[in-house]
């Protein structure tokens, strides 16, 4: 195989496997057809826009999706739960402990051991989601910036992220696709003096933020380029299944952590913040981004928190077991399940359909935020520039690995 | 409103036989619906006052083998301000799985299905766009199907790994 030429290119090939939904034809004179991806750095990975311009405008954009996919709903109805998890870690890869939350929990809500799930567990889980979630918001951030011609935010973002990334390489021993949560527990305690260091970062993190917010949220060129643009009304946007911070940028204070109330968190104190369009309207680009910065603020409360809980009457023992509740067989009983929970990105739900008579899901079907979140994307961005279309692109906010599943 | 308080809402306004049955074992509890009756269905649940899903979460489409015939959508609706969760079931011929779509409904709805069609093969009627979406326009066959076989090469490439 080691020199066989692979692939023939053939100009033909180009109508038949991805084909334009426009062709030159269809189009009105002035019209014409921009291709942006799938190797274009502001398409945040693999997607295709097609994007019919009429000059500068954007008069309708397809996306073409499909480049990274896997097959992870095949692959999941040919393994165990349990081996399926480290497939839900390469869905969303920027919150791969969030995706293993509400993949863990939804087994564990099938096997009926929901409730008894160790509170060390469930806090060590909502620690490690937290800081999972600031490693993405930080990565929404960096890159919108990015998009948008604000390079210094990025490597801001991009260096404290880091630090995330070996604090959570330290408990599990890897950096972005975790397998850390397991169905019915974790698989190992925080490594000794965890909770300390985890402290440390914390206190130096805010005020990062603080100037993180400075040099971008109160630029004059950030404030220009996104107040106005790409405005989402609420209605639309609960029509279309939009949830996470581009729903709460509308306005709307709808967060799964506090609607649905799972795991830990009604014992957790923090708040749901919202876009109030104050520098433009609610629901345009400038919200939705600040949106995600006030989370990060929030998440920083979350995990303090649940660290003051960690190190006082939940401290570790010599005797804590981790694994104590990993059922040996996961074999839940006939039933269908639906379970979902928020991610940095939105709605993340798990659809399950046990048998009864095996360990494998019969049929798992992953809704994926960033999926739902995408599909909106015509919408917002009709009518307006092109150089538009990038800082709404942008502001979604999208990992193509769920996208795309 | 609670489930059963949510069905019997159901049956006062639309008919007493206009539910085929009810699963209480799924989670959240599901109403099965002939596919005739779901878009009269769909726009009940979405307009009326005391139901009012405002938003479709997830299309699941899912079929159950060769032995048994059929093939399944399944809808996750919740509402927002009543915080309440609903599952609805249609059950399909697996020869000729066809039904009717929701986008009209629920705008959400139009990638969901596209991606039902693609990896299932089931036809929505009154889809606006229905294509592909995941998979190239020229792939055989829908690889979620219980008895799917991948083709040997695709464009001269091998498709085994």
């Amino acid at each position: 195989m080691a020199n066989e030429v692979q692939y023939i290119f053939n100009r033909q090939n180009l109508n038949k496997s991805e084909p334009q939904k426009y062709r030159e034809e269809d189009l009105r004179k002035e019209e014409m057809v921009i291709n942006i991806g799938p190797q274009h750095p502001s398409t945040h990975g693999v997607l295709r826009l097609e994007v019919i311009a009429s000059g500068e405008e954007v008069v309708e954009v397809v996306p073409h999706l499909g480049y990274l996919h896997r097959c992870f709903e095949k692959h999941a109805e040919n393994l165990p739960f349990n081996q399926t998890l480290p497939f839900v870690d390469r869905m969303d890869y920027l919150a791969a402990m969030n995706s293993e939350h509400a993949f863990a929990m939804g087994v564990e809500r099938m096997m009926g051991i929901e409730d008894k799930i160790p509170k060390r567990v469930e806090y060590i889980r909502v620690v490690v989601a937290e800081l999972n979630r600031l490693a993405s918001h930080f990565v929404a951030l960096g890159s919108y910036g990015m998009d948008i011609g604000a390079v210094t935010a990025f490597f801001w973002m991009v260096r404290d992220r880091e630090h995330i990334l070996r604090l959570l390489e330290w408990a599990s021993g890897a950096r972005m696709l975790y397998n850390y949560i397991w169905v019915g527990g974790l698989f190992y305690d925080l490594p000794v003096g965890f909770e300390e260091r985890c402290k440390e970062f914390v206190a130096y993190l805010k005020p990062k933020l603080k100037e993180f917010e400075q040099v971008v949220m109160e630029n004059k060129i950030f404030v220009d380029r996104t107040a106005n643009v790409g405005v989402l009304p609420l209605d639309l946007a609960i029509n279309y299944g939009i949830t996470g911070p581009m729903l709460r940028g509308s306005g709307l204070k709808y967060d799964l952590r506090r609607a649905d109330g799972y795991s830990v968190y009604p014992e957790l104190d923090f708040e749901v913040p919202v876009g109030k369009g104050e520098v433009g309207q609610p629901g345009d680009c400038w919200d939705r981004t600040w949106v995600r910065v006030r989370e990060c603020y929030e998440s920083i409360r979350i995990i303090e928190q649940s660290l003051e809980r960690l190190t006082g009457d939940l401290k570790r023992t010599r005797d804590f077991d981790p694994r104590e509740m990993v059922p040996k067989k996961i074999r839940p009983k006939a039933q269908d399940l639906y379970v979902r929970a928020e991610n940095p990105k939105g709605e993340t739900g798990f659809f399950f359909r046990a048998d009864g008579r095996s360990d494998i899901p019969f049929r798992c079907k992953a809704r994926g935020a960033s999926f739902t979140n995408l599909s909106i994307i015509n919408e917002l961005a009709k009518g307006s520039l092109i150089a538009d279309l990038i800082a709404i692109f942008g502001s979604i906010d999208i990992v193509l690995g769920e996208v795309d599943r | 409103m609670e489930f059963a308080a949510l069905t019997d809402h159901i049956k006062a306004k639309l008919g007493e036989d206009f539910l085929e049955g009810i699963d209480e074992q799924c989670s959240p509890k599901a109403i099965v619906v002939r596919p005739e009756n779901l878009p009269e269905l769909m726009d009940f649940l979405h307009a009326d006052h005391q139901c009012y899903f405002d938003s479709l979460s997830c299309i699941t489409g899912l079929d159950n083998g060769v032995e048994k015939g059929t093939m399944e959508v399944i809808y996750q609706l919740y509402s927002i301000p009543y915080n309440h969760h609903l599952t609805v079931k249609v059950s399909l011929g697996r020869a000729e799985p066809v039904i009717d779509s929701v986008t009209s409904v629920w705008k959400a709805a139009d990638w969901h299905e596209r991606e039902a069609f693609d990896l299932l093969g089931i036809h929505f009627n009154n889809h606006p766009d229905l294509r592909r979406i995941l998979l190239p326009a020229d792939w055989e066959g829908h690889p979620l199907r219980k008895d799917y076989q991948h083709q040997e090469y695709y464009r001269g490439i091998k498709v085994e790994y």
